[in-house]
């Protein structure tokens, strides 16, 4: 239970207080969950007051929304509609600008904009795991992206362990949650066996540990402990999906040519939505926004998605033209390819792609319908 | 010498001319690149083609017009064409669905002055069009991307994905999913940057159909969540009524309403 460091805290609501207020004084801007729009969104704070107090969360496919708790909770929420990605990896970020001198000689101007030091409180499991995903993608290649490595690299991680699983989590079948095992500075579990929520609080790395002994808190008893495992046990028993993992990067290659696939792609949109919200998609397209004159420009990453027709556009046509060649692409690669290339899943299980999926496409349920009849799409594509 | 812009309008509300005017500092600098050689809503100097970049705004209505286009086909290096009207008949295009003479015989008192055609159709109908810019209106920001790539020589950059791509580049919580409001965005061709769920609204479908979607199932998901098959004709009857995925959509669920 303890982390690494062996240091865990006991803390009350004015503790948690105190927490923010020492991360704040280390030069952090605080993000974390709030409620805007109905909806639990991840934004800079000052306080805990801004913390969504007594919210819950229903989710399920195509469907979310905010429920009242019949607690004080903090955290008694899952995973909220957008994901830390838009910190790290922003849904645009200008990579360069060039102008042309008066000899007509192009300069380039790379010099990145200031980095954000920001501290994430509240990150899940799930979240978490897709965090050291993109790790992988972006600052572990032997051509590490900048914005985001500058980013990370600030970056302080206080991971909230997660008691109230959605309609649509599976980060047991995953393998990355409901308790968060590695990669943050501080983890919390939050206790709501008394009047007031308690703050378990443990170190996880160095800068963590720095933190938590600048606090006057008692340390977390033994029951506390327990209890704090409890919390994760039972969220571990309340999982709202699951996805059968065995061997399923090579089950989905040998049912390329399976008929669900276009089951799946007679119901779906190709609107992207699942792409978006996703933590750990990271295409994007680059763009030129050139000026009138032709003598200016700045070239500016977006976000993509594979559900786009032009994002497979390349000299003389899109490759993949259909729906179902888009599905297959987005979902073999998530949940196989994704091995190869990075070495993990693609997918952590937080359920974003089905709550956000406006007709509700389950990845976990069309994975299923693929095993249930596991050989009927043999073939390569 | 530089390449000589001019802006036609056909049967329109001027809205999309009106976005060139109102791109202001960029329009100078636009300007600076071109000569506007025919451009009546903002100049009634006028220079003699032939023009290296025409921009047609507004559908096809009368006869008149058909022999217009052709001209203007005629005398134009590149022919872009604007906005809904231009680009899939405009909200005059509901006439597709209807007789025109009763219209006419209702809402004039002469209509025997009324010379108009049965069905409103864009330019595309008429000529070949170099490139079809959506909107009810158009973006601006989009079509100085337009002008931009014509006066380069470059293909424009102009996303063909969903209006939810935008929605959630922009960190708008999901109006669909979070509220039950029904939303047309998932369908419906990017360029706005998803103005309405920004303000709790659906997405009215301004932009037309997006260029790769599966409308029928998108159809069928309205309907669950409680759309009437009325209201699934008037949604898909608005500003890009004629734009075939849409037409279909209301056409389908019009037979649908008939069986009833
Ligand atoms: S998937 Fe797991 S870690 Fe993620 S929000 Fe749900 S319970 Fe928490
Ligand atoms: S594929 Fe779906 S469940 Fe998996 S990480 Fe992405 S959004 Fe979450
Ligand atoms: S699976 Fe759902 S969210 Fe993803 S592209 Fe298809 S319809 Fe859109
Ligand atoms: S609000 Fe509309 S446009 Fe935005 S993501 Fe939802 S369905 Fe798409």
């Amino acid at each position: 239970m303890a982390g690494p460091s062996g240091t865990t805290l006991a803390l009350d609501g004015d503790g948690l207080e105190t927490v923010i207020a020492a991360v704040r004084q280390r030069g952090y801007t605080v993000i974390a969950p709030t409620v805007r729009d109905g909806a639990v969104a991840y934004e800079p704070i000052t306080s805990a007051a801004a913390l969504p107090r007594g919210v819950g969360d229903e989710q399920g496919p195509a469907r979310y929304r905010l429920r009242e708790r019949d607690d004080d909770a903090l955290f008694g929420f899952a995973a909220a509609p957008s994901s830390w990605k838009r910190y790290l990896y922003p849904p645009a970020t200008t990579l360069w600008r060039a102008r042309r001198d008066e000899h007509g000689t192009l300069l380039f101007d790379e010099s990145a904009a200031a980095v954000p030091r920001y501290a994430f409180l509240g990150v899940r499991a799930c979240e978490l795991a897709a965090i050291l995903v993109h790790d992988r993608v972006f600052a572990g290649a032997a051509h590490p992206d900048p914005t985001y490595a500058a980013r990370r690299r600030e970056l302080f991680i206080i991971a909230v362990h997660c008691g109230s699983p959605s309609g649509v989590c599976f980060c047991t079948s995953m393998g990355t949650g409901p308790r968060a095992r590695e990669g943050f500075d501080l983890g919390i579990t939050e206790l709501l066996d008394t009047a007031t929520p308690r703050y378990i609080v443990e170190a996880g790395s160095p800068a963590g540990l720095e933190l938590l002994e600048s606090l006057a808190a008692s340390p977390a008893t033994v029951q506390d402990l327990e209890a704090a495992q409890a919390v994760t046990d039972v969220a571990t028993e309340h999982m709202g999906r699951h996805l059968e993992t065995g061997g399923l990067p090579e089950m989905l290659q040998r049912n390329l040519e399976h008929p669900q696939w276009d089951d799946v792609a007679a119901r779906c949109l190709s609107c992207g939505n699942c792409t978006m919200a996703c933590p750990t998609c990271f295409c994007s397209d680059d763009v030129e926004a050139q000026a009138p004159d032709g003598e200016t420009s700045a070239r500016v990453r977006e976000w993509a998605s594979c559900f786009s027709h032009d994002f497979s556009y390349i000299h003389g046509g899109t490759v993949r033209e259909t729906v179902r060649s888009r599905y297959r692409q987005w979902m073999t690669h998530k949940l196989g390819t994704w091995w190869e290339q990075f070495g993990t899943s693609g997918c952590v299980g937080c359920g974003r792609c089905i709550a956000w999926c406006p007709v509700g496409i389950d990845i976990t349920e069309e994975a299923a319908a693929i095993r249930a009849s596991d050989g009927r799409g043999r073939g390569s594509a | 010498m530089q390449p000589k812009l001019a802006v036609w309008k056909f049967s329109s509300c001027d809205g999309c001319q009106l976005t060139l005017l109102d791109c202001e500092d960029e329009l100078l600098e636009v300007a600076g690149q071109v000569e506007i050689a025919y451009f009546l809503e903002a100049s009634r100097a006028v220079v003699a083609g032939p023009y290296d970049l025409s921009i047609v705004e507004g559908s096809i209505t009368t006869a008149d017009d058909v022999e217009r286009i052709r001209e203007v086909r005629r005398m134009s290096r590149h022919v872009v064409s604007i906005g809904a009207c231009a680009t899939a008949g405009g909200i005059q295009a509901l006439r597709n669905f209807a007789d025109v003479r009763e219209f006419t015989s209702v809402v004039y008192a002469h209509p025997e002055y009324i010379h108009t055609l049965d069905r409103s159709t864009p330019p595309s109908a008429h000529i070949d069009i170099d490139f079809e810019l959506h909107g009810c209106p158009i973006d601006k920001g989009q079509l100085l991307e337009v002008i931009t790539a014509f006066l380069h020589g470059r293909r424009p950059q102009i996303a063909s994905h969903s209006v939810c791509v935008e929605c959630k580049r922009r960190g708008t919580v999901c109006v669909m999913v979070s509220k039950g409001i029904p939303c047309l965005g998932p369908v419906t061709h990017a360029g706005c940057g998803a103005i309405c769920p920004a303000f709790n609204r659906g997405c009215y479908g301004c932009f037309g159909p997006a260029d790769t979607t599966n409308i029928p199932a998108f159809v069928g998901a309205l309907s669950a969540a409680g759309m009437s098959d009325f209201d699934l004709v008037r949604v898909f009857r608005t500003f890009n009524a004629e734009a075939p995925a849409f037409r279909e959509a209301s056409m389908a669920a019009e037979a649908a309403e008939d069986r009833r």
